[in-house]
């Protein structure tokens, strides 16, 4: 009767293999020039089924980073084991070069990881002030402190360039899919989110519904959050990406700039695990990701 | 009941309204955007009120003026038919005999608006009124606050029981009610059997100041002073909130809309007095006065309008009732939101039992639990509150506990049978759920629940 708990309950995986975080264990050695955020072979069993395996990712803040592949890759196990809905079975995630255990939702958005799921996860009967501040509402006399609120929002909202909604006060049932879509990032970043992931932003949005949130991507990366964007669409990603990791059958097989791709090579990767047409010629093992690890693990 | 929740959610760009217009606006400034709001706040004077006011209400988002039309349509039609309706006689008799009516309709409010439903208030309410009864009878009773307490909390622990079934086992709760609903009839006879045996089935209330409830009135004085005390309280309140606004830069209402809302309330004040304050009595003494359960529903209303508006509470549970994923995961605590809702259900229905047994001067076995529950729904969704969760006001269920209590005094004084009585309170809610219904199809707004 009611979808509660829908992510929780998903099979957990047994903590087995539970990152060796411990092992490093110096929390000292954070690096200001590193990635914000670092995947090192992690990985996520299902039972037999391997969803993810050995995944190598770096995310740097400042930038967009597109997550792609085809239908059953593994984006969405990824992305969900960075947002606490899973938890990783094995691997490593370093958070500002710090190992980090992210076991729940609380835990990533203590971190700074917020999530925008494709279903939003906002509700239409509520004004978009009242989304934005849900859970997190300011009091005053011990009643709702609507003014703090309201101004909380839209300053956000305005810090965004979020433009196109005529009123903070209008419900979110009455938004456009782009507007909804900007509520939910606004959301999002107001918790002094550092790493904003979002989960297929633009399907289902028109032409320029599309061209809003796409924007909105960009300023968010230019405001200097981490932005991971999973798609489908490739012409969205190569409009936003600063980054593009291409994930084939649960394996991380191909990331760089944007710059080295080009839309074949992603779509040979993307179905075959492989391109002959990539930048460097490396198609499975980029460049630069081995060596930046090796800083820390010596 | 609840299966739909969520589902407007799942597709992102799925069931939304075009809005066009706001579209266009791409290229506005932020601060022009921005500056606008809600209701109220795009405007800035009476007739750009006017305007969006009658939008919105050609747009779906009517409030209350269906069900205060329907009401105004239904009241001329009694009043045609039999010239005493508008009588001050009859509409006090009408206020008392619509009161637990009303209040079992507030109480229905907290539970309909998270897209659940109580079906054992009535029953809930009937025990609860026996219970406070029974504290009271005897030789040596201790003084009334302490029935009433005793009444209210036997209440609010038997629906408070309710919702800890429904969600810790996550039962539907129409069926964990219709449980409670059984169980609370046998529950009743064995406590009216309790407490007053070889009585046949019934209770006394024989506290004086429960009774005054629905049989005693204020003084004229009395009335007139709590009415301007209640305008000038609400009047302020209204104005140092748009004051707030104003000084934090926030859009505020106009301020003749303002002023035009408080008008409004200072009238249907003075209505309300003027009426009461004329003699009713039909013999040598004077009977007059605003009664006090009017005072008791205005004081209910404006507590639990605060609790569902200004509280994290009540925003929680207009959250859960739109979208209960989006709450989850906004951290929100799901069961502790629908237990206290269920709680504060069956404190309105034990308040409700009170004031039932006021009217009667006691409980008594055969009381219509059930019809009183269906009434108490009907109610609540004539004043718009959705069956399915996240929509509807306090004010509402008042309004559509009225509309009942009209059609069950009216119909009753053109002298029409039981049957008609029902039949017509069936159309009536067939009707108002099909306006609202309709209202929102044309709207083309984003839930069709």
């Amino acid at each position: 009767m009611v979808n509660l708990g829908k992510p929780d309950d998903a099979p957990s995986a047994p903590a087995d293999g539970a990152p060796p975080g411990a092992d490093f264990g110096q929390p000292g050695l954070t690096d200001p020039s590193a990635p914000l955020l670092r995947l090192r072979g992690v990985g996520k069993s299902f039972g037999p089924v391997r969803a993810l395996s050995d995944v190598d990712l770096d995310i740097p803040a400042g930038q967009v980073t597109a997550l792609v592949g085809d239908n059953g890759a593994g984006k969405t196990t990824l992305i969900k084991c960075v947002a606490g809905i899973w938890e990783a079975s094995s691997g490593q995630i370093l958070w500002n070069g710090r190992p980090v255990h992210i076991r729940s939702p609380k835990d990533a958005t203590a971190l700074g990881i917020a999530t925008v799921y494709q279903d939003l996860a906002l509700c239409d009967n509520l004004d978009i002030v009242q989304n934005m501040m849900l859970g997190h509402e300011p009091l005053r006399l011990g009643f709702l402190d609507e003014t703090s609120m309201e101004k909380t929002a839209q300053q956000t909202l305005a810090d965004l360039a979020v433009t196109t909604v005529r009123s903070v006060r209008q419900t979110v049932g009455s938004l456009s899919g782009g507007q909804r879509q900007s509520v939910a990032v606004a959301k999002a970043v107001m918790l002094d989110a550092r790493l904003v992931i979002m989960d297929e932003p633009t399907a289902a949005l028109g032409v320029s519904q599309t061209e809003l949130v796409l924007s909105l991507i960009t300023r968010l990366a230019s405001r200097g959050h981490a932005v991971v964007v999973v798609s489908h669409n490739l012409n969205d990603v190569f409009r936003v990406a600063d980054r593009i990791a291409v994930l084939y059958l649960g394996k991380l097989v191909a990331q760089g700039p944007s710059s080295e791709f080009d839309r074949q090579s992603v779509v040979d990767i993307m179905t075959t695990g492989a391109s002959t047409r990539r930048g460097n010629g490396d198609g499975s093992e980029p460049a630069g990701t081995r060596g930046m690890t090796s800083g820390l693990e010596d | 009941m609840a299966s739909d929740r969520g589902d407007s959610s799942q597709e992102p760009g799925g069931p939304v309204a075009l809005v066009t217009d706001e579209e266009r606006m791409e290229g506005a400034t932020s601060a022009a955007a921005l500056a606008s709001s809600s209701t109220d706040l795009i405007a800035d004077s009476l007739g750009e009120y006017t305007r969006i006011w009658l939008r919105r209400v050609r747009g779906g988002e009517s409030g209350v003026l269906p069900v205060v039309l329907g009401l105004a349509a239904i009241v001329a039609y009694f009043q045609i038919r039999n010239s005493l309706f508008l009588s001050a006689g009859n509409l006090v008799n009408l206020m008392t005999q619509a009161a637990f009516i009303v209040t079992f309709g507030m109480a229905e409010v907290f539970v309909l608006l998270l897209g659940e439903i109580d079906l054992s208030v009535g029953f809930n309410a009937a025990c609860g009124a026996v219970v406070t009864l029974w504290v009271l009878s005897g030789t040596n009773p201790p003084p009334w606050w302490v029935g009433v307490i005793a009444g209210l909390a036997f209440c609010a622990a038997y629906a408070g029981i309710e919702g800890v079934i429904i969600t810790w086992l996550r039962l539907p709760s129409f069926v964990v009610t219709l449980a409670g609903y059984l169980g609370g009839l046998g529950l009743l006879l064995a406590l009216i059997d309790l407490a007053a045996p070889n009585s046949g089935g019934t209770i006394r209330l024989t506290n004086s100041v429960l009774n005054a409830i629905e049989g005693g009135s204020m003084s004229p004085a009395a009335s007139w002073i709590v009415m301007i005390a209640a305008v000038v309280l609400a009047g302020t309140f209204m104005r140092t909130r748009d004051a707030r606004r104003r000084a934090h830069k926030l859009a505020a209402p106009p301020v003749s809309v303002t002023i035009l809302k408080i008008a409004v309330m200072a009238i249907a004040g003075v209505v309300v007095v003027l009426i009461c304050n004329t003699n009713r009595s039909v013999g040598f003494s004077v009977v007059e006065g605003v009664p006090w359960v009017v005072l008791v529903i205005l004081v209910l209303l404006v507590a639990m309008t605060i609790l569902l508006n200004r509280t994290r509470f009540g925003r929680y549970v207009y959250a859960i009732g739109g979208n209960a994923e989006a709450a989850r995961r906004a951290g929100i605590n799901l069961s502790r939101i629908r237990v206290l809702a269920f709680m504060l259900c069956g404190l309105a229905a034990g308040i409700s039992g009170i004031i039932y047994a006021s009217n009667l001067g006691g409980m008594s076995s055969n009381f219509l639990g059930g019809q009183y529950v269906l009434y108490a729904v009907a109610a609540a969704v004539i004043g718009g509150v959705s069956l399915f969760g996240g929509r509807g006001r306090m004010l509402g269920a008042v309004l559509g506990g009225l509309v009942v209590g009209v059609i069950y005094n009216g119909l009753l004084l053109l002298g029409f049978s039981a049957a008609a009585q029902n039949i017509w309170t069936a159309i009536v809610l067939l009707a108002a759920v099909t306006v609202d219904a309709l209202a929102r199809r044309g709207s083309g707004s984003s839930t069709t629940r």
